[in-house]
């Protein structure tokens, strides 16, 4: 028939209104468009969730998570109304109470504790993006125990790369997207920093450069990765510093930039009996001392004109000093780190890592850019350009989910700043406040006094013995067992320990776990089902171990099941947040930037954003800064807080729009300023956030550029300006290595000197992964992974009913040879075995794929009755988590000594070196161990979902 | 039967890179945002958070295993929507005339009220590229966001497919590739785009950008870096030398 075509409006209306704030699908923070439309009633409803094109993170493009976010907050598992628990722990029975019923039980079990013993409360705070919020809460009712998830996440990235180099990966630093002409991506969560990289390998890819992609699983960025490096898991610090022997001994490094910018000049004390064996040497005013080539004599490393030595030494009352770069040239120049020595450790050929490391050489130093951009350096020299070296890498939890991840997370930093790339035109450039070295970061505190704050902030970085968290009896000072000799340098805590040691009442009892947004009873536990039974385990006594759980969250996860109250948290479109310069910022390498989330729809529930339920808890506890002279509360919600609290004088959780004064009259800043009674509505005006860009002179050489130091000091990002130079050579480790060699009064435990000795080196060493010597890597001789998919974060998107069509199962992944040896068919399961745990779970086949790596995606699996599922929820029935075959201890060798699954110098979660083995079973149609079903306490979600606001 | 235009004004598509694509997903769910508020009726979910979820989407992301024959096996992500075919059988199998191919710019719809939910055209479609509606007993599919990219509602910038505006890794392209010089048809002339099953008949106006050659072989000849030095020693003596130079 001839067609007559139907007219349609190709002009419909968008929305009503479009609100602009933050997302928070992940920790990626982008901005966002929230078109809103009248509903039916004449109600404004959120109808379409778009990126937001002028923000600076995302740049108007947004991910799946973010995409999918109306979905989120519409979710079945959002928690409607405080609620104490009715049947035993773990039940999910709950009655539902009103927030004064909820503060008065919280202050009851509260206020005991701070008058009498304050550490009896453990507050560990989760995914939380208002630290410096959180924690000066904690830090105002004067426990030690505060962190948020660093521990069991990232925190050997992030200390290896502060320690170092003042800055680590994503939100302290970025590659120069624009100008890098060779990427290499070490392993990385696809759901972190995501639309930042997602971008910018389309830019990399639009220009043809090239990535090279190093990961045990190709899958997303992997996939893209001209060249794909399955690594052997554990072996990345060993492949790392073989490219470090391949470039030293070619002598591809940038000398002038390791004699100018970082420690490699300093001169190192060699007397073995000295009390500074292996310290630097100092000038009398504490400057590391250098040897001038100029003049051949010793000077401190920063003097005007100072050209330092990198190939110095002195002899001085009798000891002989050699600088750092020596020490450097002698290990690593060892065929110990030969490629032919390491090859067959990593799973590559030698001559593909010599092949890389040539790569890496030519495009630092033959394909070098220039910037014709004079700046001048601390020491008062001018430069007339700005060289680059346009190598640049990323790496996150890949690497440092290892327990050998705080060095091989340095080793990368030392490739990185052997080749002159950090800081340099298309290598990796800080975000501020970033740089920002571990020196200007705070020691952790530990005094406590009952009634009264906690000494000083919980967390830190320390230098030696004298800054670990111990009681004047040499045990832990924090029940998570942080800064002490087991893991020193713990600079995020360790989340992760606390439930088991609350539960061993070691290093002490408490009385009461505070937790936020943190699935502890689920995905973000190791050993999860001992975990369960931990927190709902009784005393002789018939009591709770752990007498009382408090937690707060937006929905209706594992977690709030083993709580007795529970405080009901916002979506993200329902609250106020600030996205602080104190906290993790949202900043680019060529701005500063901070941004706000703000309630562009009301809650429809009787919830409360977490922070303002602490501070109404922190008033009625009376705590410091909490309440006025008068004990009236001080904050009426988090918003007052964020815009009337000052850190300091004149700086404030957000940087926008602050009160100055100019020629006699009051005006508007950015940067330090009083507080403004209308910063909220400006940000909002503004789409969200604010930005204040770096001056081009500044844009790069940031620690040591004087045009970056003095504009960091006008925003208020510090007092003075604070130029330091990179450690090669990381001291704080050497002062601990030195207290296990006997040195000085605070000495370790003698089971722990020589692990102190053998892993806290000061320079970068790879050793294997500890669970290595603690299980036969014969009988499980297969790793076993996780990593999480782009279009889900956490176990948050099983309840978002787009999301789960595309992530709700999670088969393990076999690679093709143990595929084939074990003839799997598809529909397969199989037992999956590790020296702690087993579990039976359906398994799939993949090719790209490390031939002695399996791995799974995580957090899909679901306990029955959690997130508003349906019981028969493939997430329930055929998902699992491989967190039950993980125990926070390794196994007992025979020393009579249980050793945690640690990092031993951070104390990260070692959730990578997991070892195991497999066999094929008969299908038991439902994964195992197949956890018994909590009672939702919010019901199920509806049978259709048709989500249209309009008409 | 219903007939398609004799030819059209544009051939408005998308490109698709196949050699950036990450297989994020974004475009789904960005896709499914716009389409299920906007055009038609709702994109819906039955048994939405239960043992089999089932709704309607129009661009899904498949992802495939490569094995060469030498190297590793490769993984690549393969976006898939309606290609808006200009021997569209999807339209000419269409007994009511609910499904039809725009005359000025070549978009292939669906007028929903015509619609019976036959499902004869999901069949015609060799790719796969339509879905019932499992609530709403429509059939949905790509509209390339014909109520965006003419919206005078819309900034100017953002009258583009949902998925287009919001792909992280810019994998993604918009234009009319009737067009020789347009920036999508140069694109496609650049990278070698092609048609997805050419051998269907259908002729795609979609064209998706090969992935780039991967895992190069390494070249055992090649020269690798030339040592300075072979002992530490030796080293400081090149490392004096080479200071002296600076």
């Amino acid at each position: 028939m001839t067609f007559q075509q139907p007219k349609i409006d190709t002009s419909p209306k968008v929305s009503d209104e479009i609100r602009k704030t933050t997302c928070y699908m992940c920790a990626c923070r982008c901005g966002i468009n929230v078109h809103l439309k009248k509903d039916t009633a004449g109600e404004m409803q959120v109808a379409y969730i778009e990126g937001n094109r002028d923000h600076p993170v995302n740049k108007g493009v947004l991910c799946a998570k973010g995409s999918a976010g109306i979905m989120q907050h519409l979710s079945p598992a959002r928690l409607r109304a405080p609620m104490k628990r009715t049947g035993p722990r773990g039940s999910g029975e709950f009655e539902e109470i009103s927030w004064d019923e909820a503060y008065d039980i919280a202050v009851k079990w509260l206020k005991p504790i701070r008058d009498t013993a304050p550490e009896k409360l453990a507050f560990f705070t989760g995914r939380d993006q208002s630290q410096s919020f959180t924690s000066w809460w904690a830090q105002a009712f004067g426990t030690p125990n505060y962190a948020a998830h660093g521990g069991f996440c990232s925190v050997n990235m992030a200390a290896a790369g502060i320690y170092t180099m003042g800055g680590a990966f994503w939100e302290f630093g970025q590659p120069d997207w624009d100008r890098t002409k060779l990427f290499m991506l070490f392993g990385v969560a696809e759901d972190h920093d995501s639309n930042p990289i997602k971008m910018g390998l389309g830019k990399l890819k639009k220009r043809g450069a090239k990535v090279i992609g190093v990961n045990p699983i190709r899958s997303g960025y992997n996939a893209i990765a001209d060249e794909w490096v399955g690594i052997t898991p554990g072996t990345d610090g060993l492949f790392i510093l073989s490219l470090v022997h391949c470039l030293m001994k070619a002598g591809k490094v940038d000398l002038p930039y390791l004699a100018q910018f970082t420690n490699a000049p300093v001169l190192v004390n060699e007397d073995p009996d000295s009390a500074e064996f292996g310290l630097l040497l100092t000038t009398e005013d504490g400057k590391h001392m250098v040897i001038d080539r100029a003049t051949g004599k010793p000077a401190a490393f920063d003097a005007p004109g100072v050209r330092p030595d990198l190939a110095g030494t002195l002899r001085k009352a009798g000891v002989t000093h050699r600088s750092v770069f020596q020490h450097m040239a002698e290990k690593y120049l060892d065929d110990a780190y030969a490629p032919e020595t390491v090859a067959a450790q990593i799973g590559l050929p030698a001559n593909r890592i010599n092949r890389i490391a040539a790569d890496l050489a030519r495009v630092a130093f033959d394909e070098a850019i220039e910037i014709d951009q004079p700046w001048t350096d601390f020491r008062g020299t001018r430069h007339e350009k700005m060289i680059g070296r346009p190598v640049s890498f990323h790496a996150m939890r890949g690497i440092s989910a290892h327990s050998n991840g705080f060095q091989t997370c340095r080793a990368l930093h030392i490739l990185q700043i052997l080749l002159g790339s950090v800081e340099t035109p298309g290598g990796m450039r800080f975000k501020p406040p970033y740089p920002k070295p571990a020196t200007a970061h705070p020691k952790p505190h530990c005094k406590v006094s009952p009634g009264k704050p906690l000494d000083g902030p919980h967390l830190g970085f320390t230098h030696g013995p004298d800054d670990l968290c111990l009681t004047a009896d040499g045990k832990p000072a924090r029940i998570d067992k942080a800064f002490t000799w087991e893991n020193p340098m713990s600079s995020h805590g360790m989340m992760h320990m606390v439930i088991s040691n609350a539960h061993a009442g070691d290093p002490y009892k408490i009385d009461t776990l505070f937790m936020y947004m943190a699935n502890m009873a689920w995905n973000s536990s190791m050993n999860t089902s001992g975990v369960m039974k931990m927190l709902s385990d009784k005393d002789e006594t018939g009591e709770y171990v752990i007498p009382h759980i408090i937690y707060s969250d937006a929905y209706s996860s594992e977690m709030v099941a083993f709580a007795d109250l529970i405080l009901p948290d916002t979506t993200y479109l329902e609250r106020h947040d600030c996205i602080s310069l104190l906290d993790r910022p949202i900043c680019e390498a060529d701005a500063a930037a901070d941004a706000i989330r703000w309630p562009v729809v009301e809650p429809d529930r009787n919830v409360k954003g977490f922070q303002s339920a602490l501070i109404d808890l922190g008033a009625r506890l009376g705590l410091p800064g909490f309440v006025t002279e008068t004990g009236a509360q001080k904050f009426k919600d988090y918003a007052d807080y964020i815009i009337n609290h000052e850190r300091r004088p004149g700086v404030g959780p957000l940087a926008g729009w602050r009160v100055g004064v100019a020629e006699g009259q009051s005006t508007l800043q950015h940067g330090r300023g009083g507080p403004n009674p209308a910063q909220l509505d400006e940000y909002i005006k503004n789409g969200g956030f604010w930005v204040g860009h770096i001056p081009d002179e500044a844009l790069y050489y940031k620690p040591w550029n004087m045009a970056y130091q003095d504009w960091a000091v006008k925003i208020g990002l510090f007092d003075k300006p604070a130029p330091y130079i990179f450690s090669l050579w990381c001291e704080p480790l050497r002062r601990f290595q030195l207290a296990a060699e006997g040195h000085g009064t605070r000495q370790p435990p003698d089971h722990l000197r020589e692990r102190i000795k053998a892993t806290l080196d000061p320079l970068p060493i790879w050793y294997p992964p500890l669970e290595d010597g603690h299980v036969d890597p014969v009988e499980y001789p297969i790793h076993a992974l996780t990593q999480r998919p782009m279009a889900m974060y956490h176990s948050w998107g099983s309840q978002n009913a787009w999301l789960r069509q595309i992530h709700g199962r999670n088969p393990l992944y076999v690679p093709t040879k143990l595929w084939q040896q074990h003839n799997f068919v598809e529909g397969d399961w199989a037992r999956v075995t590790s020296v702690h745990g087993e579990i039976t779970v359906p398994v799939a086949h993949m090719a790209a794929l490390n031939e002695d790596t399996i791995w799974t995606w995580n957090a899909i699996g679901k306990r029955k009755g959690a997130w508003a599922l349906e019981n028969d929820a493939p997430e329930t029935t055929k998902g699992f988590l491989l967190n039950h075959l993980i125990h926070e201890l390794l196994p007992a060798r025979g020393d009579g000594l249980r050793w945690s699954n640690s990092d031993p110098i951070t104390g990260q979660a070692a959730w990578f070196d997991l070892r195991v083995k497999i066999e094929k079973v008969r299908s038991p149609g439902h994964s195992y161990p197949d956890i018994p079903a909590q009672t939702s306490p919010v019901g199920h979600g509806p049978a259709r979902v048709s989500q249209k606001v309009g008409k | 039967m219903t007939e398609l235009p004799a030819s059209t004004m544009k051939k408005l598509g998308l490109v698709i890179d196949l050699d950036t694509c990450v297989g994020c997903h974004a475009c789904v769910t960005s896709c499914k945002g716009w389409n299920t508020e906007n055009y038609g009726a709702a994109l819906s979910d039955k048994d939405a958070y239960g043992a089999d979820p089932v709704g309607s989407f129009l661009n899904r992301i498949h992802s495939f295993e490569i094995q060469p024959e030498t190297g590793p096996a490769q993984t690549v992500h393969f976006p898939k929507s309606c290609l808006h075919c200009e021997d569209a059988p999807c339209v000419t199998v269409c007994p009511t005339g609910a499904s039809y191919k725009r005359v000025e710019d070549g978009i292939v719809l669906v007028n929903e009220t015509d619609c019976i939910g036959c499902g004869l055209c999901a069949w015609a479609c060799p790719y796969g590229a339509r879905e019932m509606d499992p609530v709403e007993q429509v059939m949905k599919k790509c509209t390339l966001c014909v109520d965006r990219i003419y919206n005078e509602n819309l900034p100017e910038e953002d009258r583009q497919p949902a998925c287009v505006r919001t792909c992280p890794a810019g994998a993604r392209h918009f234009g009319d590739l009737g067009d020789p010089d347009s920036d999508v048809s140069r694109l496609v002339a650049e990278r070698g785009g092609f048609d997805l099953m050419p051998e269907q008949g259908t002729k795609p106006v979609n064209k998706y950008l090969p992935p780039r050659p991967k895992d190069e072989q390494i070249d055992v000849l090649a020269p690798f870096l030339e040592p300075v030095a072979a002992t530490p020693s030796g080293f400081l003596g090149w490392l004096d030398k080479a200071l002296e130079k600076l």
